[in-house]
């Protein structure tokens, strides 16, 4: 609206514009925006190849002898600046990062799941497409909002209920991811269970069956795929976060015993060292092989929750 | 549209006055370049616009990027002053002397002192070094703080320590000063990305404890007095206590020339040693040089 004024001679340029095209582009024009469009396309592999490359080109020199490699994978202990010895295992950090995410799956699915179910088979007209807007809109929360909410809201709220020393520890990173990964499993999980022919549920209806047993014995069975796919996309959200845990879970590298130790993941721990990381120096390539380890665990969760979408197609057209 | 131009006018005004400023830079400005301590980089910088207003022919241009990387740019002739927090080593001061011809030279400037923080609500008064030494140290055997002899009126009795997150040069030095170079921290800190971050982290927490500069106390937290060893008297961590040298965790904070300062360096340097350049570093959180009455 504020552009009216800068509008009529737009208008008087497009004609213009469209009859140069017309006159000396058609030849060229549509190759070219046919070759743009590809690159638009192959942009995407050629970026994943690229981080890869560089992340990898970072870390290599660790993984080739310059790291003992044991003691990264099963050594608790992160003393990266130590005076004494510096050691360099990420045990805690990958259990950290592997119990805040499977606390997280565990509250997140029943919900995501429910709530998916819920929007698709019950919620009708306006209700269905105002709980699709709200969960559009929680998707859309920054992750540093959930930070703070999870830092400013959960902490207080966790001392309160549970006695625990500190408020920021695995359940509440746990928490905060599980409301993070939920709108992801709900639109994905929707989807799946709309991809289900309604010849099914006519079918189940006729036979005399209730709403319930509708969705739990045939559409559960015949989106199962869909379903998995939706969790595992929301596991690749949860592990991949950074902000969120760096402010919600206490950042402490320790192997945690209870829902009220604090943690500290991987991702956490390559935002806040690596700023001030020497270049080139052996910290900061064990942040880079980090970051070659965080690559390699979402890259296995995406490619299965891929293979298991695909499987659910090809099941779907026979 | 209209709000694309109201963002891009400042823009090109900043462009255009750092375009006069690096052509008129050869003419008529010198340049001071200042680089190093991330702890310093707030002060030096307050530095550089309060004397920026003072003397406008004099630019001061200020990096951090850590005291390790000021002494490396010193020794290659990259500054002409570094900022550090920590006294240079003896290797740096021959290497810098023999490849710039002229030894370093140090100038305090100012004092860092490190306030141990607990919650408001926490009975304790004074804690030692060696008790600090137990509850933050590998294999250290303070983990409660009824160990202390204090009860935490929320209920809880586990000691949360925080830290800093380890590639910050504060938490080198409180290891340093604790715990000497022989002993390493233990593991299960609450680790903190910056000074502040510890004190609002103690604020929400009632079983914290926690290190930070002095200026950085708010009303939600409680300064510690600290002593040696257990059963001294402890001492609070105040400006005279730091002049008087009893306070024992602090550090000078100086900066290094090549050689003698000559000309506009050490204009500025002798400002900086000024009652009003070490209000600057009164205003920002550490201690200054020199008593002065206000």
């Amino acid at each position: 609206m504020i552009n009216n004024a800068a509008d009529p001679s737009a208008r008087d340029k497009k004609p213009i514009s469209i009859a140069w095209f017309i006159r000396a582009g058609s030849r060229y024009a549509e190759p070219f925006i046919e070759f743009v469009i590809r690159l638009c396309g192959w942009s995407a592999i050629v970026f994943v190849i690229a981080i890869f490359f560089f992340v990898f080109r970072e870390a290599a020199p660790m993984l080739f002898g310059g790291l003992n490699l044991a003691e990264f994978f099963t050594s608790p202990i992160w003393q990266p600046s130590s005076e004494v010895r510096p050691q360099y295992g990420i045990l805690a950090l990958l259990v950290g990062s592997l119990s805040v995410t499977a606390l997280a799956t565990a509250l997140a699915m029943p919900l995501g799941l429910g709530a998916a179910v819920y929007i698709s088979e019950f919620a009708g007209g306006k209700s269905r497409e105002i709980l699709k807007i709200a969960v559009e809109l929680l998707a859309a929360v920054p992750s540093v909002v959930w930070g703070f909410i999870g830092y400013m809201v959960l902490g207080p709220i966790i001392i309160k209920l549970t006695g625990a020393p500190v408020g920021l520890n695995l359940l509440n990173g746990g928490i905060i991811l599980a409301l993070m990964s939920v709108p992801i499993i709900v639109s994905v999980g929707e989807d799946a269970l709309k991809a289900v022919p309604d010849s099914y549920r006519e079918a189940a209806l006729a036979m005399g069956a209730s709403r319930w047993e509708i969705v739990y014995r045939v559409l559960f069975p015949a989106a199962k795929n869909g379903l998995l796919a939706a969790v595992l996309l929301g596991i690749g959200r949860a592990i991949g976060e950074t902000m969120a845990v760096l402010m919600a879970t206490g950042n402490a590298v320790q192997i945690p015993h209870s829902l009220l130790d604090p943690i500290s993941t991987l991702t956490a721990t390559i935002a806040s060292e690596l700023g001030e990381a020497v270049e080139g120096g052996t910290h900061y390539r064990v942040l880079f092989l980090i970051g070659v380890v965080l690559f390699a665990i979402t890259f296995i969760v995406n490619l299965t929750a891929d293979l298991v979408i695909k499987g659910f197609r090809t099941e779907k057209e026979n | 549209m209209s709000k694309l131009r109201l963002v891009m006018l400042p823009l090109a005004l900043i462009f255009i006055a750092a375009g006069c400023g690096k052509s008129g830079s050869g003419a008529r400005e010198t340049i001071i370049r200042v680089e190093g301590s991330d702890t310093m980089v707030n002060v030096a910088q307050a530095w550089a616009e309060d004397y920026d207003k003072l003397h406008p022919e004099v630019s001061v241009q200020v990096l951090g990027g850590g005291s390790g990387v000021g002494i490396a740019s010193l020794i290659d002739g990259n500054c002409d002053m570094a900022d550090t927090s920590r006294k240079m080593k003896a290797d740096e001061i021959a290497r810098a002397t023999a490849k710039q011809g002229a030894a370093p030279i140090e100038h305090v400037v100012g004092f860092d002192a490190l306030a141990i923080y607990v919650h408001k609500d926490n009975p304790i008064d004074s804690i030692s070094l060696e008790e600090l030494a137990e509850i933050y140290g590998d294999g250290g055997t303070i983990t409660k703080w009824s160990q202390l002899g204090v009860k935490i009126p929320s209920g809880t009795d586990k000691i949360t320590w925080l830290n800093r997150q380890n590639s910050s040069g504060t938490y080198v030095y409180f290891r340093e000063t604790i715990l000497g170079d022989k002993r390493d921290y233990n593991m299960g800190s609450l680790n903190q990305n910056g000074s502040k971050d510890v004190i609002s982290m103690i604020a929400h927490t009632p079983g914290a404890i926690g290190y930070s500069g002095m200026g950085y106390a708010t009303n939600e937290v409680k300064m510690l007095k600290v002593s040696h060893k257990k059963g001294e008297p402890g001492v609070a961590p105040s400006v005279e206590n730091v002049h008087n040298n009893t306070y024992p965790i602090t550090r000078p904070l100086q900066i290094y020339t090549l050689g003698e300062p000559k000309g506009a360096v050490k204009a500025y340097l002798d400002w900086i040693k000024s009652a009003e350049g070490q209000q600057v570093v009164l205003d920002k959180g550490y201690v200054p040089v020199f008593k002065h009455d206000k």
